[in-house]
């Protein structure tokens, strides 16, 4: 036993920092692994929210709550667009901004990293503001956040495809046009399938950003509900369990959807 | 042995490539400044030059990855200045091979051929592998495969286009000695064996003078001297070339006087000929150059009756054995120290530090420069690895 | 640095180099369309804000508000609102550290420790990003309870007296705070560990005898872009975020997200966006200042 203990305390003492890393990952995933333990709880009144009894009921019936999957629709309907806007318009910025000369470079950087900075309610105020000052103020709904989503999308999906692009061998366009590829052709079969991943990276946090967006939804929803607000006004009367259901899906399909996009990468590249 | 069709197949618009006044500036700094270059058809012709020299601005202005600042690119009688690059008939072989990798050896290969609708590219990509001794290796990806392969890899996907002219951009720069060794003897062999002219980027000038049939030798974007690989080494035209191809011994002197088909020269107060042929100004003052293998040293005193031109009263200062040879310092009266290299044949014994020797050669050796050149030109320094260009 | 790594495709090339071939007008076109987006729905409705926080006090939704340049609005609301502001840098400041504490292992460990599995712990890192940050924070509602599993042990612990609580508490909203700006810290570090060029390591290895001399002197200042883009990227929106003072907190702990929220629920615009103007103001001097000393390239 004596053998044993400086052993370990040396063992501990190398592995220290993965020792530490793996409790601050065990630090994130605790909410999680409640999340998904609370999908199957019975809760034994409307107000308490503790672990009171296991049940299936749940995932069985995840839309009983009224207005819950209309919330969820309605996420993921303003996700999915939002999404595809956003990405669109990001990646066309990341290769303006990667690959040309121009000038404003600086300003640009900037323009690009305020938003992901700033504050959610600055931002959703702002723009309640704006929506209210030129007499949309009665219209708040899809649309509103629609246009809120894109606007704080951008930025991520600016950074990370700049992030890919950055990374890649511009020689490898210029063989391809000493190989009778013209710019077209390039793009399509050199520079797209390189930069894909980053756009695809992007349109994930993207659509996650989106999906879990409150602050500023909120402020500019007017009577549209998306699925965070039903959770915050849940949060004041009683907590279905099925939130628990949708966030623990949700959950579920990132990490398929990032664990398959590391296989299929993994075996492309034995 | 070749698989690659090499029958005589009519070439509409094949021919040598001609540099006109070619020119290329970045901003301030002007990297080609007012080039000529002719490339004759199906030679292998080598672009020599330190880093900087401009000689990879050159070769990716004929790929079209670089447009001119002035001038024009013919190939045969198509004039190719203005056209993109996968509208000429030119291939590079770059020189970190950019490889495509999200495409296995197999795509890479057939990639030209594809772009260029050709149908029935399967056996011909084939055959391309096998001929570079990559066969089996199709599905492969670039990552998985060693710097020796990927260069094979890279030569084959442009050569598979038969262009009519192949670029190579210090395609051996990342390979270990013996390897490049290895793959010059088999670029040289392929070169010959197709017959597709080759215009090869270096700055190693025993590469160069191993594969090419003809050299140009650059420096600070203008051309000092073609010719082939001897006649540049015999007789260089500038102290640039004279210092990198080789080693030269470059000493102040002056033309004094003629004397049947040779021209005297004044030798820090001696006197030696030199052919007149060997000499790029008649007149003046000069720098009379010798190599260093070409000069021999006798004991002080020793009379030679040869017609050897002679420098007598010089001190041996360094002696290094390099197992060939045996390469010495002898320092001269004006406290200048010539390099002297004599093979190691075992005919006699080798000097020592302080003894007292005189150097002399055949004046067929001997070459005469432009003082007005510098005489530290092109010589690799330890303080100065580009060489004073 | 770039905020997010790449996700399920992370590079292992070194940079290459990228040339700036294109010309400025396919830039500027490229540009355009995002940029506009922008300028329409960030800029414009932060001027829109500034002109709000200027209107008159004394007016309403239903009325309107009339525009007299009100400053005074600023100094009452400096006044009135002076300690929930100073308790929302003190928090975001907690929190920050907290982050950095817990991230910079973190991420050093991905960067440098994981080899094969570095994509698999960044996954890890990134996926419960996608559980809606409400559903966590309630988890931590109930994680935190008062007969819950943390309370409990801490309490045999001795840590906290028999009849502490750590809901409703200022540790409760700093606990959550720092479990959702993490991510933020974490990501932007790794892309910085991840640029560091190993050899350099070793290199102060052979210099220095103790490794921490080596993390000290090499790592450490080189992962610098890293720490300061994380510090902004989690300082910043902690200082606004409302939600877990509201769900982890009582009004002792409010934040002045919560108040700019409360008055524009209430329709008092002219004050709320006085405050709003003031939050953004502090944050775009931060920015300014580290743009002044070390440039926008590292930003973004």
């Amino acid at each position: 036993m004596t053998a044993l203990m400086p052993r370990l305390g040396r063992w501990i003492g190398r592995h220290l920092v993965m020792v530490f890393a793996l409790l601050v990952l065990l630090y994130l995933f605790a909410p999680i692994i409640v999340v998904m333990l609370m999908s199957f709880n019975q809760p034994k009144s409307k107000l308490s929210y503790t672990f009171d009894g296991f049940t299936w009921q749940n995932w069985q019936h995840p839309c009983r709550p009224f207005g819950l999957c209309d919330a969820v629709s309605t996420s993921l309907r303003i996700g999915l667009l939002a999404t595809v806007i956003a990405t669109a318009l990001g990646t066309l910025m990341a290769f303006g901004m990667v690959r040309h000369r121009f000038r404003g470079r600086s300003a640009t950087d900037l323009f690009i990293f305020l938003p992901m900075a700033s504050p959610e309610i600055v931002l959703g105020s702002s723009l309640l503001a704006l929506f209210v000052s030129s007499g949309f103020g009665g219209r708040l709904g899809f649309w509103t956040v629609l246009i809120a989503h894109v606007m704080f999308c951008l930025s991520f999906v600016v950074v990370t495809v700049k992030a890919r692009l950055t990374g890649m061998d511009s020689g490898l366009e210029q063989a391809a046009m000493d190989l009778y590829a013209n710019e077209w052709q390039t793009f399509w079969r050199i520079t797209f399938p390189l930069v894909f991943p980053g756009i695809m990276a992007a349109a994930l946090l993207s659509f996650s950003l989106s999906f879990d967006d409150f602050i500023i939804t909120n402020l500019n929803a007017g009577t549209t509900v998306t699925f965070p607000m039903f959770v915050w006004g849940s949060a004041q009367r009683d907590i279905p369990p099925q939130i628990n259901v949708v966030g623990t899906a949700m959950f579920l399909l990132a990490l398929v959807l990032v664990l398959g996009g590391e296989l299929t990468r993994r075996r492309r590249t034995r | 042995m070749t698989v690659l069709d090499t029958s005589p197949t009519p070439r509409p618009r094949s021919g040598d490539l001609v540099l006109t006044g070619i020119s290329k500036e970045f901003g301030a700094h002007r990297a080609v400044d007012n080039l000529d270059l002719t490339v004759p058809e199906g030679t292998f012709f080598a672009l020599l030059g330190p880093s900087g020299c401009g000689k990879t601005t050159t070769l990716r202005m004929v790929a079209g990855l670089e447009e001119p600042s002035g001038g024009n690119i013919r190939l045969g009688e198509q004039d190719i200045t203005g056209l993109r690059p996968y509208k000429r008939p030119v291939n590079t072989v770059f020189q970190n091979y950019a490889l495509f990798p999200h495409l296995d050896i197999f795509e890479n290969v057939a990639f030209g051929l594809k772009r260029r609708g050709v149908k029935d590219f399967k056996p011909k990509v084939d055959d391309m592998l096998g001929l570079v001794e990559l066969g089996g290796f199709g599905k492969r990806r670039p990552a998985q495969l060693s710097g020796g392969q990927q260069q094979r890899v890279a030569l084959a996907r442009a050569l598979i286009n038969r262009p009519q002219v192949l670029l190579l951009d210090e395609p051996l720069g990342a390979l270990d000695l013996k390897l490049r060794r290895q793959m010059q003897l088999e670029l040289k062999r392929i070169q010959t064996e197709v017959g597709i002219t080759f215009v090869h980027v270096t700055h190693d000038q025993e590469e160069a003078m191993t594969m090419a049939d003809t050299i140009a030798v650059m420096n600070a974007g203008v051309i000092e001297q073609t010719g082939s690989p001897a006649e540049l080494y015999d007789l260089p035209a500038t102290t640039f070339v004279a210092n990198f191809l080789g080693q030269s011994n470059l000493i102040r002197a002056s033309i004094i006087g003629k004397a049947d088909q040779n021209l005297v020269v004044d030798v820090q107060g001696r006197k030696v000929t030199v052919p007149l042929p060997r000499c790029r100004v008649t007149e003046g003052d000069v720098w009379m150059g010798i190599r260093p293998e070409k000069v021999f040293l006798a004991r002080a005193g020793t009379e030679q009756s040869n017609g050897a031109n002679q420098l007598r009263g010089a001190v041996v200062t360094d002696v290094s054995y390099v197992g060939v040879s045996t390469q010495y310092l002898a320092k001269l009266p004006w406290d200048q120290e010539l390099t002297v290299f004599e093979q190691n044949t075992g005919a006699r014994d080798t000097f020592a530090v302080g003894d007292a020797v005189d150097l002399h050669w055949q004046p067929a050796h001997t070459f005469v420069l432009d003082a007005e050149q510098d005489a530290r030109a092109g010589v690799e320094d330890v303080d100065d690895p580009g060489g004073a260009g | 640095m770039s905020a997010v790594g790449q996700l399920s495709a992370a590079t292992a090339a070194p940079p290459a180099k990228t040339e700036r071939s294109g010309r400025r007008f396919t830039a500027y076109l490229l540009l355009l369309p995002g940029g506009l987006w922008l300028l329409l729905f960030f800029v414009v409705p932060l001027v829109s804000l500034l002109a709000a926080s200027l209107y008159d006090p004394n007016g309403s939704i239903e009325s309107g508000f009339k525009m007299t340049w009100h400053f005074q609005n600023f100094v009452d609301t400096m006044v009135d609102y002076a300690r929930p502001f100073g308790r929302s840098l003190w928090y975001s400041l907690l929190t920050t550290v907290l982050c950095l504490v817990l991230g910079y292992p973190l991420a050093y460990a991905i960067a440098m420790k994981a080899g094969r599995w570095k994509n698999l712990m960044l996954a890890l890192v990134i996926a419960p990003f996608f559980t809606s940050f409400l559903i966590r924070t309630l988890s931590w509602k109930l994680l935190l309870s008062d007969n819950g599993f943390v309370v409990d042990t801490l309490k045999w612990l001795h840590i906290l007296g028999p009849d502490g609580r750590l809901l409703a508490t200022t540790a409760a909203v700093v606990t959550g705070l720092t479990y959702n700006f993490l991510p933020f810290m974490v990501l932007p570090l790794y892309a910085s560990l991840e640029r560091i060029d190993p050899r350099l390591i070793e290199a102060g290895g052979d210099l220095f005898a103790a490794p921490l001399t080596t993390f000290r002197t090499v790592t450490l200042p080189l992962s610098m872009p890293g720490v300061v883009a994380g510090t902004l990227l989690t300082f910043i929106p902690a200082a606004g975020d409302y939600i877990n003072a509201q769900l982890l907190g009582t009004p002792k702990q409010r934040m002045i997200g919560n108040d700019i929220q409360r008055l524009f629920a209430a329709g008092a615009y002219p004050t709320a966006a006085a405050l709003s103007v003031t939050l953004m103001a502090a944050i775009v001097v931060l920015v300014l200042v580290y743009v002044w000393r070390s440039g926008t390239e590292e930003l973004v």
